[in-house]
């Protein structure tokens, strides 16, 4: 069942388009992840998602209604925090659940909102003023107003942003939590793409406002071939023994540095054919990641 | 509807903000009641100088009634501005925050949330006002104690029974305080469009100015528009003053002078208030929340 469904959305502001005939679908219970570079157009759809900005054409649906008729009920089953953890600094963490617990329609008891701040780690600093927060705290704290009303589909633009390693590990740990043992429907938007690749199981990577690819993480990053960086002290000199060879069809186009996508069991051959053609090799290293992937999608576009 | 309203008033009172105007107003009324409570007496003779060969007062003419009207007419000019600093940040102070792209993504309306805004904006100017009643009115009844209203116009005086005038405040307050929600729906105005906090705040008291002085001049091309101009209205409260006499030139208990032009100044107002209103809504509505 799909939870959101976007067809052919643009949005302009003026001469500019930030999006551009955009169309996905989230299903249910998928942690479903958003990526782009900055200014790509990610923020813009999901304020478009959250009737925060009207789109120039296209029409969004979640929960099978759509979004421009019937907003109240659609958003009382949202949860969202996007971009910038901005909240009132003269507000204590608590006072800020209890005044966003307010303007749903669901009571929400004082329980639901001690339990939403434990589940973020701000328990213990549940009365202090947001003005004395770090960027991290704060970011916590959006995530837990994102979660306080307990929705079903939560819509979280770059929610790792400001928060240190074990931060970063927790609201991972948090997500997986949420769509495997909650049930629920997470759209996560980020540019710590390894981020991503942990914990998202369908993945979508726009570029200037357009869809570049869109697909189920494991099958894009494809286990069976790697992407590999070959660092030598003649990089030219070692483009001609690889174009000579049997490698050529690997070979990624980069601006700089030289890139395969490879084959697991070639890997080996490839470094004794380098050798023996006498290329100066500092290391071949596997860069099998998402990152990867997305700087390929995107350096092509 | 409630609910957001609770918050919004919340929100206001939470912030230190709010409570300069306050400060403000009573640290006016505080200073203006000691110096004439100590220099009175030269100021009630500076009043009477002029009228003081053809008339004699009895009583005590600087009482705690007329010291009232002195503090309104002072105040009631400044006061606009203190309202500004509330009701044109409301929308616009959250636009700069970055919090109204949270207000807007919950299941309440665009609409919802302006008019709770405003509401809350209107009680805390509402609020405003009575702090200013209570200071002005009853403290300076309690330190300069009640007699007759004895007020100087420009070319008449006005004598008003002490047992008539504590009705007239409370219209000239009830008055005052549409005037002052007309100050509160053009900052709302402002603060709709934009984003930022000083620049409504700014242009809200620019506004007042401006056609404070259109109000006040007396050029044929701008004589046609003052009657539809909010700040030619907002200081009628001085109605409330103004008593009608019998053929005897004896004052009429409990009558007023000019009763349809303080109901043609409701008016205006009263159709300002929801012009600016719902301008702020509609504006509201089709602006895409960027910050």
């Amino acid at each position: 069942m799909s939870v959101i469904k976007v067809k052919h959305i643009s949005k302009h502001f003026g001469s500019l388009k930030a999006v551009d005939d955009l169309s996905f679908e989230v299903q249910a219970g998928q942690v479903f992840g958003f990526l782009g570079q900055n200014g790509s157009g990610k923020s813009t759809t999901i304020r478009m998602l959250l009737s925060l900005i009207h789109p120039s054409s296209g029409n969004i649906e979640i929960f099978g209604q759509s979004i421009e008729k019937n907003r109240a009920a659609i958003l009382e089953q949202v949860g969202a925090i996007i971009e910038r953890p901005d909240l009132y600094p003269y507000l204590s963490a608590k006072e800020h659940l209890q005044l966003f617990a307010k303007v749903r329609k669901r009571q929400i008891t004082a329980t639901a909102i001690d339990e939403t701040l434990a589940k973020v780690g701000l328990a213990n600093r549940s009365k202090d003023k947001v003005q004395t927060f770090s960027l991290g705290m704060k970011q916590r704290l959006g995530i837990a107003i994102a979660l306080v009303h307990n929705p079903s589909l939560i819509i979280l633009d770059e929610p790792t942003n400001g928060l240190d390693p074990q931060g970063i590990a927790d609201v991972r740990e948090l997500i997986k939590k949420l769509a495997i043992e909650e049930g629920k429907t997470v759209f996560v938007s980020s540019h710590l793409l390894t981020e991503i690749e942990q914990i998202a199981n369908q993945i979508l990577i726009i570029h200037h406002g357009k869809k570049m690819v869109e697909g189920v993480t494991k099958e894009l990053l494809d286990p069976q071939k790697r992407i590999v960086q070959i660092k030598t002290l003649n990089d030219a000199g070692t483009l001609q023994v690889i174009v000579a060879g049997s490698f050529s069809n690997y070979l990624l186009p980069r601006k700089e540095g030289i890139f395969l996508k490879i084959p697991t069991y070639e890997i080996p051959l490839l470094n004794e054919s380098l050798i023996k053609a006498g290329v100066s090799l500092l290391g071949i290293e596997t860069k099998n990641s998402l990152e990867d992937y997305f700087l390929q999608i995107t350096s092509n576009a | 509807m409630w609910s957001l309203i609770q918050v919004e008033l919340y929100k206001i009172f939470r912030r230190p903000r709010t409570y300069i105007a306050f400060g403000a107003i009573a640290a006016l009324i505080v200073v203006i009641q000691l110096g004439l409570k100590i220099d009175g007496d030269t100021y009630a003779a500076f009043l009477m100088k002029d009228i003081n060969d053809t008339l004699t007062v009895d009583g005590k003419v600087l009482n705690g009634y007329l010291i009232c009207y002195i503090l309104l007419q002072l105040l009631l000019v400044h006061v606009p501005l203190l309202v500004a600093l509330i009701a044109a940040d409301m929308i616009s102070g959250e636009a700069n925050l970055g919090t109204l792209r949270l207000l807007f993504s919950t299941p309440f309306s665009r609409t919802q949330w302006v008019l709770a805004k405003f509401i809350a904006a209107s009680v805390y100017t509402i609020l405003l006002l009575i702090w200013l009643a209570f200071l002005a009115l009853f403290v300076s009844m309690w330190v300069f104690g009640t007699d007759d209203l004895f007020l100087m116009k420009s070319n008449y005086v006005v004598l008003i029974e002490q047992n008539d005038v504590l009705w007239r405040y409370v219209g000239a307050f009830v008055f005052a305080s549409f005037s002052l929600l007309t100050v509160t729906s053009l900052g709302f105005l402002m603060s709709s469009m934009a984003n930022n906090s000083i620049g409504p705040i700014v242009g809200t008291m620019s506004a007042i100015v401006f056609f404070t002085i259109l109000s006040t001049l007396n050029i044929p091309l701008f004589t046609a528009i003052k009657p539809y101009l909010f700040t030619t209205h907002m200081n009628n409260w001085k109605e409330f003053f103004d008593i009608q006499v019998n053929a005897n030139n004896e004052a009429i208990h409990g009558s007023i002078l000019n009763l349809p032009k303080i109901k043609n100044s409701l008016i205006v107002l009263s159709l300002h208030i929801i012009l600016f209103v719902s301008a702020s809504i509609i504006i509201i509505k089709k602006k895409d929340i960027l910050s």
